[in-house]
This record gives structure tokens, sequence and C-alpha cells, in this order.
């Protein structure tokens, strides 16, 4: 796998200067005067929240915060039962879908009806296992439950992206600095530029081929990025022993995954059919396949709408310098967009379609995000922010659009787009990079 | 007493069935990664040999105004107990789930294969209020084995002594219950505010109506405190007894006192509940168990703050909250959401209570395994 970023070593240095060793992010106020917001990002791009004063973001970090206590309060019973019942559906789901497996070669009228079931079954299982179940109690949505089992220093993923790695790359990473050019490297997962203010370079022009491999291999994709491999491919020369071994280490996990995941679903499992004595052990095994090429397709399909379509904000490194907790609520919702549907979409999506509230809240239940969401759409319209919404064709079809338009430079001054891309193949094929650095 | 261990005995099975047993086993595990087979088999069901230990609430009989005997129906893993030992129950509350530690009051040798434990509820405490007023037959709880050395000893004494007060009746009464007709000669003082407080007190003036054991109660309302110097009168032979005491912490370490004072410590068994209220504070010191290190730290110092400045290996990841990189296991103590000033109390389960340290800064004190 090269589809996977370099990334640069993050270490969070983001304590305010008067108090030593406290994130400046866990309070609305800032110990300092927080510097009016430039009207034009370096990129020529006006910057959105330019209008508001420093003390109009307290003001939206404080209403936030009292939004949030207000769930917390309410928090309780009704809430453990959603996530309880949600699990033992999925369980029950998965069960059922393996059990129609075992007999899915069996044919009715030219068709294998306990294919298609099973299939189908076997899709949703892992889609409602990765989004509303797995992703979100990693998030510890549910550890005030104090449920051993439901908890997110517990739970593992069906995913060949073992959690504690996915934990650190997503939860840490991409959650604090969220559309931060350089930092988040969630932007374009390093394979694509969905961001004008992101430089081209000759790689990109191909994005719309790394974009549907990246969507169909996904899960391995993000096992890659997670365990940071494009990093460790081009900088393994100049990485400490220390490094390298926690590299191995990590690679060796993910290993170990890929394997056991692998087993169940193209050995075990088609192993077991043989057992029914009905054809039906390829059949199992298509099954395992599409089921989790379905899946791969439809988690891609959802995140790349969290962060990448039109309308929605990048930021500057050295914009979030000092940044207090109102200066991150800002951030959150203007770098997610949201999914508008129907109940059941926004369960299939684990209620990512609510992105800027997830962003706001990552740790609230996912369950409450739809409840708050007007109250949000509310307050941004207030401030002259712009809500990013809107349904699952519109919002696929902009990042689709995005990927193809970015595939080419920019637009400059006394050149063309053609010469531009000539020259970078010219120096590619010099060997002089070009297809490297990526920010 | 061990005829209440009901502990199965190993059966020596032929190494070839062995094998057959772990090689489904791997198959069983292979087919549930990344879950455990367990994890759907409890679907079915909960309280099947092998899993963990959970129990049904089958039945809450109040005994008093703010007492009341819960009855459950243990799992199949459930091994029994010695009479006076207590299980820790945890119960979700408000989608919470809540540890506490209550004595087993059954008959060991019941044929049901129920257990029972009995709560007084207590002014602000969750989970005695939530069992006496709230809990319903049919829920599901989680158990552990019966632990605790506030039994009767395999050689019964020709003498004994229970003195106990309030709900501390409860380990008593489980030790009466199975095995009053062992002992020659009980004597029993007990104490509550008013008659009508008194737990199981039909039953034990039953016991003394039947001349098996001598009863004095102690009605603190009328009588005032029982002093101890009274057990002179009450129980004039109290220091050939051997005595069991069990009630709230002013009367052990009163007991502990008088039966030290007459150089006759060796003769005393008391039980000593944790007391679940921790009273909260504003900083105070937090330990690193297995870094062995104690520090004082205001109450606006982050804990991950506090560890890392005494050089403790801590975990972390965003240090503001949402990404649940540097949570550890909070053994005891309390501590203060630096956010919204929610309190967060270690619980009384074995596994103790998760915290995100980059957000919550000591609250009185806290003991954290790290």
């Amino acid at each position: 796998m090269t589809l996977a970023p370099e990334r640069t070593r993050t270490t969070p240095t983001t304590s305010a200067p008067t108090t030593p060793g406290i994130n400046s992010r866990l309070s609305v106020t800032s110990a300092e005067p927080r510097p009016q917001r430039p009207e034009f990002k370096k990129s020529g791009r006006p910057n959105p929240a330019a209008h508001l004063s420093a003390e109009q973001i307290e003001e939206i970090g404080r209403e936030l915060d009292a939004l949030r206590q207000e769930v917390l309060d309410s928090r309780g019973a009704k809430d453990a039962a959603y996530i309880r019942k949600v699990i033992k559906t999925q369980r029950y789901i998965e069960m059922g879908s393996r059990a129609a497996l075992l007999f899915s070669g069996v044919k009715v009228k030219g068709v294998r009806p306990m294919w298609w079931l099973g299939t189908a079954g076997l899709s949703v299982a892992k889609i409602l296992e990765n989004m509303e179940i797995g992703h979100n109690v990693m998030h510890g949505q549910w550890d005030w439950m104090r449920d051993p089992k439901i908890h997110s220093t517990a739970w593992e993923w069906d995913n060949a992206s073992p959690s504690s790695q996915w934990k650190h790359s997503h939860n840490e990473i991409h959650h604090t600095f969220t559309n931060v050019l350089g930092r988040d490297n969630d932007l374009g997962y390093g394979i694509l530029r969905v961001d004008e203010d992101q430089k081209w370079t000759l790689f990109y022009l191909f994005q719309p081929i790394w974009h549907v491999a990246n969507a169909l291999l996904f899960e391995y994709s993000i096992a890659a990025y997670d365990l940071e491999l494009g990093g460790y491919l081009a900088k393994k020369n100049r990485m400490s022993d220390e490094d390298k071994a926690k590299f191995r280490a990590d690679a060796q996990e993910v290993v170990t995954k890929i394997k056991r995941q692998a087993t169940k679903d193209y050995l075990v499992h088609p192993a077991m059919a043989a057992a029914t004595f009905t054809g039906s052990t390829r059949h199992t095994l298509t099954a395992n396949i599409v089921a989790n090429l379905v899946r791969n397709v439809w988690t891609n399909t959802v995140i790349i709408c969290g962060h990448f379509p039109p309308g929605i904000e990048t930021f500057e490194k050295a914009s979030i310098e000092g940044e207090t907790r109102g200066d991150w609520y800002l951030r959150q919702m203007l770098g997610s967009g949201n999914i508008s549907g129907s109940k059941a979409m926004h369960v299939m999506t684990g209620n990512l379609s609510h992105q800027i509230e997830h962003h706001l809240f990552p740790d609230l239940p996912s369950n409450r995000y739809a409840e708050i969401a007007p109250r949000i759409r509310d307050l941004m319209d207030r401030n002259d922010l712009k809500y990013v919404s809107g349904n699952l064709a519109k919002q696929v079809g902009g990042v689709y659009w995005k990927v193809v338009e970015l595939s080419l430079p920019p637009k400059r001054e006394g050149t063309t787009r053609r010469a531009t891309i000539l020259r970078a193949a010219k120096r590619a094929v010099r060997g002089k990079g070009g297809a490297g650095r990526r920010y | 007493m061990t005829a209440t261990l009901n502990r199965l005995a190993p059966s020596r099975r032929p190494a070839r069935l062995a094998g057959l047993l772990d090689g489904a086993r791997k198959v069983a595990e292979a087919i549930a990664t990344p879950l455990v087979p367990s994890d759907y088999l409890d679907l079915i069901d909960p309280l099947r040999a092998g899993a963990e230990l959970r129990g049904r609430i089958v039945s809450v009989a109040h005994e008093t105004a703010d007492a009341a005997t819960i009855t459950i129906r243990p799992g199949k893993g459930w091994l029994g107990h010695r009479p006076g030992q207590y299980i820790r129950i945890g119960i979700d509350i408000d989608g919470v789930r809540h540890w506490r530690a209550y004595s087993l009051t059954h008959r060991a040798d019941a044929s049901d294969g129920l257990i029972s434990i009995t709560t007084k509820a207590i002014p602000d405490g969750k989970v005695s209020n939530h069992l006496v007023r709230q809990a319903t037959p049919g829920t599901l709880v989680m158990l552990d084995q019966a632990t605790g050395d506030f039994t009767l000893p395999q050689a019964v004494p020709a003498k004994a002594l229970f003195l106990t007060a309030g709900s501390g009746i409860t380990p008593v009464i489980g030790m009466l219950r199975n095995h009053l007709g062992e002992l020659p000669d009980v004597a029993h003082v007990h104490c509550a505010p008013t008659e009508a407080d008194v737990i199981f007190r039909e039953e034990l003036r039953g016991y003394a109506a039947a001349s098996r054991l001598t009863l004095h109660e102690n009605h603190d309302d009328v009588a005032g405190i029982l002093d101890l110097a009274s057990l002179d009168d009450l129980v004039p032979d109290w220091r050939e007894r051997e005595v069991w005491v069990c009630g709230p912490t002013g009367l052990l370490d009163a007991a502990e006192a008088h039966w030290a004072e007459a150089g006759l410590a060796e003769l005393l068994h008391v039980e000593r509940f944790r007391p679940s209220i921790i009273e909260p504070g504003e900083g105070g010191s937090v330990t690193f168990e297995a870094s062995g290190v104690t520090v004082d730290a205001d109450g606006s110092t982050p804990i991950l703050d506090a560890g890392e400045a005494a050089g403790v290996l801590m975990p972390s990841g965003c240090r503001m909250g949402i990404c649940f990189g540097c949570v550890v296991t909070m053994r005891d103590g309390a501590v203060r959401d630096l956010r919204s000033g929610e309190i967060t109390v270690a619980d009384e389960s074995t596994t103790g209570t998760k915290i995100q340290t980059c957000i919550n800064a000591v609250a009185g004190r806290c003991d954290i395994e790290l």
C-alpha cells in the first residue's frame, strides 16, 4: 500500500504561554488577547470568521458549552438502552446473515436467495458495526455507562485497522486539528487534493483513480494510514532505531489483525458452509468479499461527505496558535458538513451525517446529535456562519466533482495548466520529485 | 460450611476430548473475532455456565420502611458462599453502572438456588435507594463471587456474641439462619433508631422466644446510643464470648477500643464496609500506584499535568477532553471535571473507574493505577 500519506510527526504544542501545561482549548476565555482574524487567508480566499470579534467567539464557546452540559445532564437510561439495542440488533443481523450464507449455494428458480439475503444482511451488519457502534464507542461516547464491554479502551472493531492505532490518528490528530492544512492528514488522506489551498503536484493529476481505489480498499488504506506507512517508506532512512522499532511493532499488530479478519471472512465461514454440502463454500466466500466491499465503499462515501464537500473551510497552521475553546468550536463548525436524510440513513452513517454536531461534541452519544442539530444551525445562522448540509447525492456529487476539478493545477497568470502539468511531468521524469511533497 | 460450596469437581477428561474441545474453542474464537464468542452467547443466555457472573433480580421484599431484601437468581457460575460473606453487585442506574458490596442473607442450603442481599436505603445513597425503592424483578445485575472473612470458624465457638447496629445485622442474620443450630450459646445485642427500624425484627424475636439465643434490642431514640460499658449488665459473660461486630464506624471503633482495653482483642471480629460517600474536596493528593509516586495538586491542575510534572509516564492525546487517549483507571477517591465541575467518585467495582486525566483534577484525593 503506497496510498498512505507522508505525515509530519505531531507533537501538540498548543499550551497558552501564560498558563504553562494547561491547554488553551480547555477554556473559552483567553489569557492573552486573541488577534482579530485577517479578512483574507494567505491563499487570497476570504476568511469565513473574519467578521467575528474575540468576544463573539467567546460567547459562541459559552453557548456550546452550555448546550453540551444540557445533553450531559439529560443523558441516562434511555441512551444506554439505545446503544445496547443497536449492538444487540447488529449481532442478530450478523448471526442471521452468516446462518443464511451456510446455504448460499442453494439455487431456487435460477437465483440464490440465501446469497442475496446473507450478503445484504452481512453488509448492513458490518456497516452498523463500523459506524454507529465501533466508531462511536471508540470515541468514548458510551464510556459514561461504565460498562467495561462497551468502552473506548476495550472495543475492537471489524476492520483491518487495529482500534488503538485508529484512535490515535482519528480521535487525537484529526479531531484536534480538524481541517488544518499540514496538521490534519484526513484532509484528502494524503492522496487527494480536496481543497484549493492544498499545493498541487503531479501525483494529484491521477487522483480520480486514487480515489476510487481508496474507496474500494478503504479498510486497508485506513490501516496503512493509521500505521503511517507512507511516512515510514518516505523517511525510514532518517528514522531513529526507536521509531523504526515502534513502526515494526505497529505493523506486526496490523498484520495480525488483518490475518484474523481474513481468516474469519475468507476461510472459517466458507469452510463451515462446506459442511452443509449445499455447494455454498464459494458463494460464502464471494458474499464476504462483496459485504466487505460494500462496507468499504459506503464508509468511504460517508467519510468524504464530512469534510470535503464544497463550502467547507480549511485553516492555516498559524491560525490555531493559542486557540481557545471558542476558536476550536468555530473551526469544527466551519470545517465539517452534514448529510440530510431519513432516520435510517443517519443510523447507517453512524450519525456522521451530523458531522458538524459530532465534531463539536465528539464524545456525546451519537443518538443525541439529531436533537441538537437545529440549535447548532440556529447558532451558526445568528453568527452569519455557513452551515454546510445537503442530501447524500448532492454532497457526494460535490466531492467527486472536486476530485476531478482539483486534480488539475490551479490557473496562474502567465502560464497555462497544460504547461504546469508538463513542467511537473518533466521534473518527475528527471527524478527531481514533483510527486513527493503534497502540502 | 463447606457444604455450601457447590464447586464442580474437575473431571479428568480423556486427552483426545480435551484436544477436540480446545480446537472447537479456537474455531469459535476465529468466528467471533474481533469480538469473543461470549459476546454472542450472552445475547442468548447471560446466566449460562462460563459467562461472566451475572444475576437476575427475582423479587424485592420490604423488611422495614427503608430496607428491603433483594432476591437474585445467580448465573450458573455461582460458587456459593460462607454465611457472613458479602458480594459486590453492579447495577445500572440512569444508564451508569454502579458497584456496591452487600452481605448475603439467604439460607445457603435452600434448594431453589437463589441468593439474597438485604439493603438499607441510606440518605443520598444512590445504589441503596435504587435497590430499595426502584429495582424491579427481571433486572439483570453484575455480580462478583462471595468474599470476606467475617464468618464463623470451622470449629464453632462454645459461646458467641453478636453486636450489630442498623444494617450491620445483615451478615449476622446470614450466620444465624445457617448456623444457629450448631451454636450452643448465642447472645445478640442489636441497635436501631426505633423499634420499627429493626430489620428482621420478627425473626430475631422468634429465635429469642424459642430460647435459641438471648436478644437485647437497643432502640437508640428511646435508650440513647448503646454504651459498651453496659455490656456488663446485658451480657455479663461477654469476656468469655467470641464476638462479631458489624455496624457504623463509631460502633466498630468503640468495640475495638473496648475489647483491646479488656485485653481480649483476639476474640473480636469486625466487618468494615468502606464508606461509600467520599466528601469531594478542592485539589488534594494524587497517588500513582504502580509508579509509587504521590503528589499534591491544586483543584485547577489536570491530573495528566500533575503526573507528567512528577515524572510519571502518562498516556496522553488531545489534552482537551475529546480523544480519550489518556483514559486510566482510578482505584479510589474522586476527581472533578475542569469543564463542567462534575464529580466522579471511584466505586467499588474490582475493575476500578475509568477517567480522562487531561480534563479531571483531583477532588480530595485519588489513586491512579499507573
